[in-house]
């Protein structure tokens, strides 16, 4: 078995640029440097003509009815922050309610707090025990103030998947914008925004194996044609919703990626799901007291979460230093908060900070997985065997029972 | 974060993993921390003839700069009186393992573990003491 060390296993959090990706970026840092704004040579004609190009690429990886219904962002976080804030802005007249939920990325929590700051309210639905949102729950919290839903397709640490169609359903029906932040589960899992009824959607390249710093925020032209105010002035780019100087190689870059996933997406996950339950499967087999976070069933197909009980996390990535992968330990935040997310879920703190997330990706390979799981099991063996917790627990000690000092 | 050369080679080498009898009247257990904040300390020691610390072991649940305090904190014990390994601090523990600040409660907590089992020892010989 060879594999070459370090191993990247931390998929949600970026991906690696897919070589072709580059290739096709590479002519627009040098010969066509053109700006796409500039109307009057050729050099701008070239650029511009490979950022529409790119554009309809991403319209058809999502479904969307016109490539005219894509503005390039620097990132998801942009789009995000220009869906809430722009819409919020566009229609306070109309309402002043904002629906999302608990498990949502900062980028969409942050903003709907700044929103609070500035008159709006906004209902955070909780979650269920998978992490899941349903669409009931969102109809129920449907007022006649509320001009926008924003809830995730699939979530950054647990991978689950929401009912967005089901969702979609429920707004289109009471008149109520949907957007959703689908980052994760672009070209993973099913995603069409015709067919589940959404109305915005951010989407960023890095992870799915473009470049950073581009995104595009999807912005529905009909049946019902979604306004927003831009959130940056400048020239008026992207008909006027986000000025600035187009990023053409990234652009580029973003419209290839979206093609490899337009062809080779569905065949990448089932790949991806096989390597995902060996991985899971050679750990769970083996080990005890190891738990999923999340769903099994409503899953990311690269995506797992396993809380390791009476191992700490950041211990694990430690002593797993060759291999890349995140956990929600609150040693790993500069909070010392463990994850939001796996509270919500509700994950007790002790497991929250036992997590670890793995995110398999395009270029992890199944000597890659057989490495880790068997690196995993000696690894957990030995960490536990310096556990004090891990011994209680053997001599039968009911760790609940144990007045414990909170420091 | 990236972490101190020497709080790697403590987590990945750690000195005097292990348990001592906890109902050994010579012997001094300290068990701090707690599971939801992510780290639990349990530090023995075995105090000899004259007071002095023959032996020290740890267990710990934690991150490696935990990992590090802990088994530094038993390499500094053994061969001390009881009344040198309380002057120990936490401050001395941050200076040899170069912890940043956001990882010094691993080493509050070590200093908390020292003091408890010493505590521990303390109060097995007073016990001890007022039964004979």
């Amino acid at each position: 078995m060879t594999v070459q060390l370090p191993i990247f296993m931390d998929n949600n959090s970026t991906t690696p640029v897919d070589p072709r990706v580059l290739d096709e970026m590479l002519p627009f840092f040098k010969g066509n440097f053109g700006n796409a704004a500039s109307r009057s040579h050729s050099f701008g004609w070239v650029a511009e003509e490979a950022v529409e190009y790119a554009r309809e690429r991403i319209a058809k990886l999502i479904g969307a009815q016109s490539e005219k219904e894509i503005v390039f962002t620097s990132g998801a976080t942009e789009s995000d922050n220009v869906a809430l804030k722009g819409v919020a802005e566009f229609y306070k007249d109309k309402g002043n309610h904002i629906i999302t939920a608990v498990t949502e990325h900062k980028a969409i929590l942050d903003a709907c707090k700044r929103l609070e700051r500035d008159g709006f309210e906004v209902t955070y639905l909780p979650v269920d025990k998978q992490g899941i949102v349903s669409a009931d729950q969102v109809r129920e919290a449907i007022t006649d103030k509320t001009i926008l839903v924003s809830l995730m397709l699939a979530n950054n640490e647990i991978g689950t998947v929401q009912p967005l169609e089901a969702i979609g359903k429920v707004t289109r029906e009471k008149g109520v914008l949907l957007h959703t932040d689908a980052v994760q589960g672009i070209g993973k899992v099913e995603f069409d925004v015709q067919k589940m009824n959404v109305d915005l959607a951010s989407i960023t390249a890095h992870k799915m194996y473009g470049p950073k710093g581009v995104g595009a925020l999807y912005v529905r032209r009909s049946k019902p044609r979604v306004r927003l105010v831009a959130q940056m002035d400048g020239g008026g780019h992207e008909r006027g919703m986000r000025s600035g100087t187009l990023n053409v190689p990234g652009i580029v870059g973003f419209g290839k990626a979206a093609d490899i996933l337009i062809h080779e997406g569905k065949e990448e996950s089932a790949r991806l799901f096989a390597l995902r339950e060996r991985l899971r499967s050679r750990i769970m087999d083996a080990l005890d007291e190891v738990y999923v976070n999340g769903s099994m069933e409503h899953r990311l197909p690269g995506n797992i979460n396993l809380s390791f009980n009476f191992v700490e996390g950041e211990a694990m990535m430690m002593a797993i230093k060759d291999v890349a992968v995140s956990s929600g330990s609150a040693c790993t935040s500069s909070s010392l908060e463990p994850s939001y997310v796996l509270r919500a879920l509700g994950v007790g703190d002790e497991l929250a900070h036992s997590s670890i997330r793995f995110g398999l990706g395009r270029f992890n390979t199944e000597d890659e997985v057989d490495y880790v799981a068997d690196l995993v099991l000696s690894k957990v063996k030995h960490l536990r065997d310096m556990s004090p917790l891990w011994e209680m627990h053997q001599e039968g000690i009911d760790l609940k029972s144990v007045q414990w000092t909170a420091h | 974060m990236a972490y101190s050369d020497k709080v790697v080679e403590h987590a990945e080498n750690p000195r005097n993993v292990g348990t001592l009898d906890k109902s050994d009247p010579t012997v001094g257990t300290g068990l701090v921390g707690a599971p939801a904040c992510g780290d639990v300390m349990r530090l023995q020691i075995k105090v000899g003839e004259g007071g002095v610390i023959e032996d020290a072991k740890f267990k710990t649940f934690g991150c490696g700069s935990a990992i590090a305090s802990s088994s530094l904190a038993t390499e500094w014990l053994k061969g001390k009186t009881l009344d040198e390994a309380e002057q120990i601090k936490n401050g001395d523990i941050v200076t040899e393992l170069n912890l940043p600040p956001v990882k010094i409660h691993c080493s509050v907590l070590a200093e908390d573990a020292i003091k408890s089992a010493i505590d521990d020892y303390r109060k097995k010989q007073a016990a001890k003491r007022a039964s004979t």
